[in-house]
């Protein structure tokens, strides 16, 4: 980590820090400002975007610390958001519990349902893992549906918006805040976990897991330890989504959605904090883009085109990550920092 | 020689194979307070499987290994480690994704205490012990010479800094016993000739040079060498022990092992 010329650090505390100099908090300061002033000049549609890309963000940290840092590869991510979409959902709606006690249940279903996933990851690894992760996704889906005097099957469930004491998140600009507040202490913790000592410990798993044995990380409890947080973040974003949408089921997880919340990772920068954000943020942006660009090519090339330019743009983006930067973002911010923090003497 | 020490680590009848390979054939031995003991023999001979069984990799169909009078065979890795044996590996197997820095901070894992929550929560409780252990790492940096590549990642290293660096996350762990394989495989002399004296270091302790750091100030009083080279094995250790084709040969002081007819057979064949 560069410093700006003329800081030194003089204590390992400062050696560790984040936000290290005033400007780094004035910065940090400003941009969250920038963030809660959102909903005051933005429309209702951009709005809706950006939540959309809060939870998504908060997903991908999940998927981030379970993947890009313990290595354990899941495909089932959007499965597990359907869990604690589904905890959240039937909780609220069927046993008329507050949003504020069925999110943390909602969490902690789905990280009980990842841990159950995530007891062969001692046992399988890479693409064996994946297949079962795959499979988790799927029987997922299934119970879902089986339990249909439950949660509705294939019909849905009508989800009530969150209120505290008689107020309703019901404008868009009221949820933009809910997700933006969990979606910053999200962050938070994430970045700080993979700081400290779990942290380390899945990097170690996810670099060399026979080295991590004989140096002390019991292996199962911490692949376990990251299926269980992944697994709390996917509950977390899968609840916050049905109850935006107001309205619980299977289509709003489909098997794509994890395949993408991977993609995001790679486009992002696996391992990187950050990475998970830009990863998020930009394949969310590109979905947009699609939307504006797309019909305005169907009727300049071919009707058919704006169908599947959603699907070709991201794969494009992701193949395009694959080879020219394969650490994502994060590892580009980090240049362009560098840059900046050198310029105009680049040594 | 240190005959009258304690016995830290017995090794008892200890016997391994796959399928049909017979990699340990029934090998006893002793490994004493105070005491470098070298394993050494040919290729194949059974060296790296002692360390494996040691540290439990490998479950031996028979015989026992004890530390401190404790049965340690066919117990999880993880669990030898927090007993305190820490083992440097002949192919590095370092964590690459992660700094120097991090890499020892990672092997304090077993001295540090937070859990995830504290650890999300940071601030407070985690903060405080990171900054801890960040001090014995330092010290640790510092004893083995390299604060030049103390933040950068371990997979762009040499291999030489890396053995090095190996060497240091095995002893972040202030283990009692050190088993070291192959320390100085593919090193100049130059580089040999360090880490030897890091080994002879580690082994004397330095005393008031460290004093906050029990590790480095006390010394690691027993560590057991797997080495290739000659000239090094028999310069620095106090006790050889010669393995061939999994059976345990000889055993003695480097002048005895020297003089051995057993261990010239095993190494260079039979005159005939």
């Amino acid at each position: 980590m560069g410093l700006p010329s003329g800081t030194f650090n003089q204590s390992y505390g400062q050696d560790m820090a984040i936000f290290r100099t005033r400007t780094h908090w004035v910065m940090l300061l400003a941009f969250l400002i920038f963030l809660f002033a959102c909903p005051l000049f933005f429309s209702d549609r951009i709005l809706t975007i950006l939540t959309i890309i809060g939870i998504t963000i908060i997903s991908v940290h999940g998927l981030n610390i379970l993947t890009g840092y313990c290595g354990q590869i899941s495909l089932g991510h959007a499965g597990f958001m359907a869990v604690g979409a589904y905890t959240s959902a039937v909780l609220t709606a069927k046993l008329d519990w507050s949003f504020w006690a069925a999110l943390p249940c909602a969490a902690l279903a789905a990280g009980m349902v990842g841990l159950l996933f995530g007891l062969p990851s001692l046992r399988i690894k890479g693409f064996y893992l994946i297949m079962a992760t795959i499979a988790a996704h799927f029987i997922i889906m299934w119970v879902i549906l089986q339990l249909y005097s439950v949660t509705g099957g294939g019909n849905g469930l009508a989800v009530p918006r969150p209120e505290i004491g008689g107020f309703v998140f019901k404008s868009k600009g009221s949820y933009f805040y809910l997700v933006l507040i969990i979606a910053c202490l999200g962050t938070f913790f994430a970045k700080n976990l993979v700081r400290t000592r779990a942290g380390r410990a899945f990097i170690a798993i996810r670099d060399n897991d026979l080295a991590a044995e004989v140096m002390g990380v019991n292996l199962l409890s911490y692949k376990l330890l990251a299926f269980f947080i992944g697994c709390v973040y996917a509950g977390v974003a899968g609840s916050l989504l049905v109850h935006y949408f107001a309205f619980a089921t299977v289509d709003q997880f489909p098997f794509m959605n994890s395949v993408w919340y991977l993609g995001m990772l790679i486009v992002g920068g696996m391992g990187s904090t950050a990475g998970a954000i830009f990863g998020a943020v930009s394949l969310k942006l590109l979905d947009e883009l699609v939307t504006i660009v797309g019909p305005i090519l169907s009727a300049a090339v071919a009707p058919q085109a704006a169908a599947s330019l959603g699907l070709i743009m991201r794969g494009l983006v992701i193949i395009i990550f694959l080879i020219f930067e394969p650490r994502g973002l994060a590892h580009r911010w980090q240049m362009v920092k560098a840059y900046y923090r050198l310029w105009p003497f680049s040594h | 020689m240190a005959t009258d020490q304690q016995v830290r680590l017995r090794i008892e009848n200890l016997s391994l194979s796959f399928g049909g390979v017979r990699a340990l054939i029934d090998v006893s031995l002793d490994i004493r307070d105070g005491e470098i003991l070298a394993i050494i023999g040919p290729n194949g001979a059974g060296k790296t499987c002692i360390l494996n069984c040691i540290n439990g990799f490998y479950k031996p169909q028979q015989g026992k290994i004890a530390y401190n009078g404790q049965k340690i065979t066919r117990m999880r890795p993880d669990k030898v480690a927090k007993l305190g044996i820490a083992r440097t590996f002949q192919n590095i197997e370092l964590y690459t994704g992660l700094t120097t820095q991090d890499n020892l901070m990672a092997a304090r894992h077993v001295l540090m205490k937070q859990n995830f929550i504290t650890s999300a929560l940071y601030f407070g409780w985690a903060h405080k012990e990171e900054i801890e252990h960040r001090r014995t790492v330092e010290e640790i940096i510092d004893f083995l010479e390299i604060e030049s590549i103390r933040k950068k990642v371990v997979g762009v290293l040499p291999y030489g800094l890396r053995k090095r660096v190996e060497l240091g996350r095995a002893l972040a762990l202030e283990p009692k016993v050190l088993l070291l394989d192959e320390p100085m495989a593919g090193m100049n002399l130059e580089e040999k000739e360090d880490i030897a004296r890091f080994i002879i270091d580690v082994f004397e302790g330095q005393g008031d040079t460290y004093p906050n750091t029990p590790v480095l100030r006390d010394g690691i009083k027993t560590i057991i060498l797997v080495e290739h080279d000659m000239g090094v094995v028999m310069d620095i250790a106090d006790r050889i022990i010669v393995l061939d084709f999994g059976r345990k040969i000889a055993e003695g002081t480097p002048a005895e092992i020297k003089a051995n007819p057993e261990v010239i057979k095993a190494y260079l064949g039979q005159e005939t």
